[in-house]
């Protein structure tokens, strides 16, 4: 999905908010809903997957002006009703008070191809693919070269298990890219290193 | 989903909504407290950067438990009593060297090795650090107080799967021969994540 939240690249942001030993909650609501969507996930409600596409899907305002829990809280919300738990108006009765919720998902999709057997030091391209639902492939690859460094062990296919599409595991490739080629004259020189999906690539002969 | 029709007109507060939420689960008895207790516990006391600094120091003691770390992540930090989820299948520990410097991040949402450094503190999350570092990495870098030499080559990860990332920074000369305690409790979450150095001084 091209949502606000695949960042990586995008312009108009401004200086990290830094400090060393940040904190990563500010209240006990945040402490709450971290627990809460992990017992989801513990109870089998959702799966990791569908839980980042539902805060994927948040609408684009909702989602840059969201503090980091309130896209944990409306992702949980989100999938609660999807799931059947409860409806959107229970929620709403039972907070008192309106309950912003992601927008409907997209289809998923099943594997793209077979898997390939690369080879650390193979060069490949990623697909100029395009895909309405979950997918972890950030914008800023689309299309581009790179070149294998690592392997990972498979893992469920998240085109297909943020949908309950069933699908085979894939492998996962740590693929070196050049920052000078992925926004040329527009970047500070690194090796840009991403775990790309085996069918999000292609082999470069 | 159709938008739902709202008698009310105003949003509810986040403490309501998160209320809200408990009291499904409660509905379906899936006992939040208990579970919100055990959490809150585990990611205050648990899943802590001190787990990822015993593993560096030991990285830096024991050159065979290097070998090991860099071959299997997951199964090198095991031998420490240190776990991971069961979805976290691997995990990587970038060597930092002379030349070569390790900075992770996750561009599309907050993804860390959070129970061998810890959670991910705000600015890792936030709109800024995911936007900017793969593409401004030096610039970013020195905005938050690390200011590599020109020679150095940055290499950025980005978590994309559920493959996990930490740095394995480089001994600070000075400590050569300290016992791992002691190298332990230099090693801190942000220069794991590899926006600080041990070799040069952290922002204040």
């Amino acid at each position: 999905m091209d949502g606000v939240h695949d960042l990586g690249g995008r312009q108009g942001f401004g200086t990290i908010n830094y400090a060393p030993d940040a904190p990563f909650f500010h209240a006990d609501w945040e402490k709450r809903v971290n627990a809460l969507y992990g017992l989801a996930v513990r109870k089998g409600i959702f799966n990791m997957d569908e839980y980042r596409h539902a805060i994927e899907r948040m609408p684009a305002r909702h989602y840059l002006s969201a503090s980091y829990y309130e896209r944990t809280l409306t992702s949980l919300a989100t999938l609660l009703v999807e799931k059947g738990l409860v409806s959107a108006q229970g929620l709403q009765e039972l907070a008192q008070g309106n309950f912003p919720l992601s927008r409907s998902s997209a289809p998923g999709r099943s594997n793209l191809d077979a898997p390939l057997a690369l080879k650390v030091g193979d060069r490949v391209r990623v697909k100029n693919d395009f895909f309405a639902g979950h997918v972890r492939m950030p914008g800023y690859i689309r299309g581009k070269a790179g070149v294998v460094v690592g392997e990972s062990p498979a893992y469920p296919f998240p085109d297909a298990h943020a949908h309950g599409v069933a699908a085979q595991d894939e492998p996962t490739f740590d693929i070196a890219f050049r920052s000078e080629e992925l926004w040329p004259n527009a970047s500070d020189a690194a090796t840009v290193h991403v775990g790309v999906f085996s069918s999000y690539l292609q082999r470069i002969d | 989903m159709a938008e739902p029709s709202s008698d009310f007109s105003q949003t509810a507060s986040l403490e309501q909504r998160v209320a809200a939420i408990e009291a499904v689960f409660e509905t379906h008895g899936m006992q939040p407290g208990p579970f919100i207790a055990g959490m809150t516990h585990a990611a205050a006391e648990e899943w802590v950067p001190q787990n990822g600094a015993r593993v560096v120091a030991k990285a830096w003691a024991d050159p065979g438990f290097k070998q090991r770390l860099l071959q299997n992540g997951k199964a090198a930090v095991a031998e420490l009593g240190l776990s991971m989820p069961a979805h976290h299948r691997h995990l990587v520990a970038l060597e930092n060297t002379t030349s070569v410097h390790n900075l992770i991040c996750c561009t599309l949402c907050s993804c860390t090795a959070f129970t061998i450094i810890g959670l991910p503190p705000d600015w890792y999350k936030d709109l800024d650090y995911r936007a900017r570092v793969v593409r401004e990495s030096r610039t970013v870098l020195r905005e938050m107080g690390l200011d590599l030499a020109p020679e150095i080559e940055i290499r950025v990860w980005d978590t994309t799967t559920d493959t996990r990332y930490m740095v394995l920074p480089q001994q600070p000369p000075h400590t050569a021969g300290w016992p791992e305690q002691e190298l332990a409790k230099i090693v801190t979450k942000e220069v794991m994540i590899g926006v600080a150095s041990l070799a040069l001084p952290a922002a204040s």
